[in-house]
């Protein structure tokens, strides 16, 4: 019987066409629709902060780089990986994040929570050369990116596009989004105050590369590095383990 | 390759090389403080080059009045050429990064040339480059063949065929100036992905007017894959690269889908990219050639039927089974191991389907390297996915996720099944499309098949080994309770696996490149000229030339 039904659509290129798509759309619809009506896909976090025009920089350069092709950003929610990297991690820490970069394979560590973990400096020398720094690593060495200045004039443009897929970007973020780069990069200057008020009084200012008088690719990667697992604290409420947030300061 | 088109065809292919000559312009012009810029100057040399030629050939003489009396196999001809191009420069990338991996100085500190950047370009190279052209030319040959029909387009091959190989172009190339929207096997960008959906579309349309006007009353098993393939690379391609693009003049978007959803969505498309693209296209190659090469028809109607529908409704469930433990909501991890365990069952129907169709055949598998290629890769298809399900059971994906595990399942599957079955069939097709009498050497194809089984085996024992090995150190603990090892001791641990995958994917690098010297000496051979071998649309073929199903 049901063999004499296929031999029936077996006949017409169009019926089969249609029944391949009937067949393969389930699976999809199921998995995916629920994820934007279910509530508790994603949990609360008031203090979630944006990304700043600098780290997002840090983040696109992070993109363009394949970071991802070697380190994941998804603490799983097993002990070990909770021991060696901190409290798992939430949907809601990615959020604001398109796209997510939770990763498939770690060559190099989860970098999840790797924001406040080391120094700017370190992560200047582990970037220009890893075995300087640890001499058994197979990291490739991103000294070029100290030596070629951020392109600033299009942040705009980057949190605008942004905000029209849903990140809850200002208008008035999107208009001082190189003022802010440039100010987070260069602390003492008119610029930095705009920063701390418009993201929030725990945004890390910092000559990130040690040299305060260009922004160059690696200030916006290490801004970036520094703020990973650090956008809210919501995290470190949850896990049995009782860890606090790293503070940079100490 | 003009020869077959009309004057009139010739002009329209003219003009639609200027328009997209335009498009390069358009895209140069705006992109040009961008990455884009450059995308835009690839476009332009790439139709430029493609209209110079059109052009210069424009005046020869028109095709003869009967071509439809005859199959369309220029454009088939040119995509295994490219395909073997792109084979031996994805694996080329892949020995590469491979060796980067054991030697990382091999970046040169240059910004091109570092791993992340490359490992991209091996893997669109393989899949995309030396997988799609094979799938495009062999679904081109297959379907004339088993429809007794030509191609219903004359341009539109062409358009599908070069248009393919613009897209393949402009991602890899893309990745070395820092293109990529970091999506794993979707990294091209956004004007890279409009494009493909046009030639997509294209192909599509063509394959459905092509079976519209075959001479059997029944579509052959190999083109129901070959149409799944089609149909739902289209449907994945289009939801998963959503996305905004920073301005016109920018190459980089953001996709529409935040952080969870974007991952489900991600891998929703990741795992349907294995099932629909590295996999029900390859199994509709293997369903021609394997018992076209074997002389003998398929095992089971039935376990077609079956093995064919199960896995277009199944894969689409599987994909959470990537996001075990992670922030995604349980209740889909737990759909997504469920169906991938169910999934066996039409695997393994379409791989016992193949190895019993050569049931009565074994001694010709034992003298013909070309259908033995085809018997292993049948063999690795079952290895490869009773493997895959179960590293989707979740307490197996908490070791295995994250490692080399991964990769040695990954090309347990792309150079046992992939790579094998691909060569299978082009050794097959080769002699015949050319109308040579047979591969200018058996004993290189036979030199073939052990490089290629050897890396492939160095390759996929080397990651298994380092896989496990990485996965239980990271989650050994001491007596007092901690962890045992740091990461940088795990990571020492690997070095002399990925010093033996390199050289297992350098044998087989190695076979490619003798594959590439076979195929083109078979082409440089004579013709048969002999008319019996006459292989035309209105012909009857002879028992055992066309397979179909026994029962
Ligand atoms: C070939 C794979 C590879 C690539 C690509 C790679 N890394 Fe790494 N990374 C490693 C390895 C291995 C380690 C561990 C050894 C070390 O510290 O160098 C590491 C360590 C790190 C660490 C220190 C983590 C910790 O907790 O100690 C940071 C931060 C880091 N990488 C950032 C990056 C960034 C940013 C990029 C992209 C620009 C990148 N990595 C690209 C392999 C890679
Ligand atoms: C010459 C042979 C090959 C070599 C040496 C090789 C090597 C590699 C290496 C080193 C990686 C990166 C692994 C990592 O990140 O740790 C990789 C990834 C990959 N390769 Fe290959 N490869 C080869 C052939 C192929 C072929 C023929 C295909 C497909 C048809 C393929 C598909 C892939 C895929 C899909 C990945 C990504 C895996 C993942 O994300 O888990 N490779 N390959
Ligand atoms: C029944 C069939 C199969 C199932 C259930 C299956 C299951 C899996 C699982 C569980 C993973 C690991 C995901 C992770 O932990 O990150 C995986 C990865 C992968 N598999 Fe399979 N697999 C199957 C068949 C195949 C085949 C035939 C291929 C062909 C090449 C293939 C290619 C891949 C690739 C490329 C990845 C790596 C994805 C990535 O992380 O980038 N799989 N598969």
């Amino acid at each position: 019987m049901s063999e004499l039904f296929h031999r029936k659509i077996e006949r017409t290129a169009i019926g089969f066409v249609v029944a391949i798509i009937a067949a393969a759309s389930v699976g999809g619809i199921v998995e995916i629709a629920p994820l934007f009506t279910i509530p508790d896909t994603v949990e609360e976090a008031p203090d979630m902060r944006l990304y700043t025009p600098l780290e997002l920089a840090g983040r696109d350069i992070y993109v363009r780089e394949g970071c991802y092709a070697c380190h994941s950003q998804m603490i799983r929610t097993l002990s070990d990986e909770v021991e060696r990297y901190g409290p798992y991690s939430l949907a809601v820490e990615s959020k604001y994040d398109h796209p997510m970069l939770w990763g498939s394979k770690r060559t190099g560590p989860d970098l999840a929570r790797v924001g406040g973990k080391y120094s700017d400096f370190w992560h200047v020398a582990h970037l220009s050369n890893p075995r300087d720094v640890v001499p058994e690593s197979n990291m490739p060495a991103y000294a070029f990116l100290a030596r070629t200045p951020l392109r600033m004039d299009d942040l705009g443009l980057r949190l605008a596009a942004l905000r029209a897929v849903g990140v809850p970007y200002t208008d008035d973020m999107i208009e001082n989004a190189a003022a802010d780069a440039y100010g987070q990069a260069t602390p003492d200057s008119s610029y930095s105050e705009g920063v701390t008020g418009r993201y929030g009084e725990k945004t890390q200012i910092s000559a990130f590369d040690g040299v305060t008088t260009n922004v160059t690719e690696m200030d916006a990667l290490v801004a970036y590095l520094q703020v990973l697992g650090r956008l809210t604290d919501v995290a470190y409420g949850r896990t049995a383990a009782s860890e606090q947030a790293p503070d940079p300061d100490q | 390759m003009i020869a077959q088109l009309t004057s009139s065809e010739r002009q329209y292919s003219a003009v639609i090389l200027i328009l997209l000559l335009m498009a390069g312009i358009a895209m140069a012009a705006l992109g040009k403080a961008d990455a884009l810029g450059v995308q835009g100057v690839i476009v332009l040399l790439y139709s430029g080059v493609l209209l110079a030629f059109v052009l210069s050939s424009i005046d020869k003489p028109e095709p003869s009045e009967d071509r439809q009396a005859n199959y369309y196999d220029d454009p088939i001809k040119v995509g295994i050429v490219l395909s073997m191009v792109w084979a031996v420069f994805g694996m080329f990338m892949g020995v590469w990064v491979a060796a980067q991996l054991a030697w990382p100085n091999l970046a040169f500190d240059a910004a091109w040339s570092t791993f992340g950047r490359m490992r991209p370009a091996h893997t669109t190279g393989v899949i995309f480059g030396f997988g799609g052209n094979a799938l495009i030319a062999t679904s081109f040959h297959v379907v004339q063949r088993t429809s007794r029909t030509r191609l219903a387009g004359q341009l539109s091959p062409w358009f599908v065929l070069m248009g393919y190989n613009l897209f393949c172009l402009l991602a890899v190339s893309g990745y070395f100036i820092g293109i990529t929207q970091s999506k794993e096997y979707a990294e091209a960008e956004w004007y890279a992905d409009l494009w493909l959906v046009i030639v997509w579309v294209t192909y599509l349309v063509l394959y459905i007017r092509t079976l519209a006007r075959r001479k059997e009353p029944h579509i052959y098993v190999a083109n129901w894959y070959f149409m799944a393939f089609i149909v739902v690379v289209a449907m994945l391609h289009i939801v998963n690269n959503l996305a905004v693009p920073v301005s016109w003049g920018h190459a980089k978007s953001y996709t529409i889908w935040p952080g969870v959803q974007d991952a489900m969505v991600q891998w929703w498309y990741g795992h349907n990219a294995v099932a629909f693209f590295l996999t029900a296209g390859f199994l509709g190659m293997m369903y021609y050639y394997l018992p076209k090469r074997a002389g003998r028809p398929i095992f089971s109607y039935r376990l077609s039927i079956l093995s064919f529908w199960g896995i277009t409704f199944f894969y689409m469930w599987a994909g959470s089974h990537h996001l075990h433990y992670t922030a995604l909501p349980h209740w889909v991890q737990n759909l997504g191991m469920t169906f991938s365990v169910m999934l066996l069952v039409p695997s393994w129907a379409s791989a016992g389907n193949a190895l019993l169709t050569l049931n009565g055949a074994w001694h010709k598998v034992r003298d013909d390297a070309t259908l033995r290629f085809m018997m292993v890769a049948a063999v690795f298809y079952g290895l490869s996915t009773f493997e895959g399900s179960f590293l989707a059971i979740r307490p197996v994906n908490s070791l295995s996720h994250y490692t080399d595990w991964t990769v040695g399942h990954v090309h347990a599957g792309a150079l046992g099944w992939v790579a094998l079955i691909t060569f299978g069939s082009l050794y097959t097709l080769v002699p015949a499309l050319w109308k040579r009498e047979r591969m200018y050497s058996a004993a290189l194809v036979e030199v073939h098949f052990w490089l290629a089984l050897a890396g492939t085996l160095i390759y996929v024992f080397a990651m298994w080994n380092s896989g496990i090995i990485q996965g239980l150190m990271w989650r050994t603990y001491t007596e007092d309770n901690a962890l045992a090892y740091s990461f940088v001791d795990s990571l020492l641990a690997m070095y002399p696996y990925y010093i033996a995958r390199a050289f297992g994917g350098l044998l087989f690098l190695l076979g490619t490149i003798v594959g590439c010297y076979n195929i083109w000496m078979t082409v440089r051979m004579a013709p048969v000229t002999a008319q019996d071998h006459a292989d035309l649309p209105d012909r009857r073929a002879a028992p055992g030339i066309a397979p179909s199903p026994a029962e």
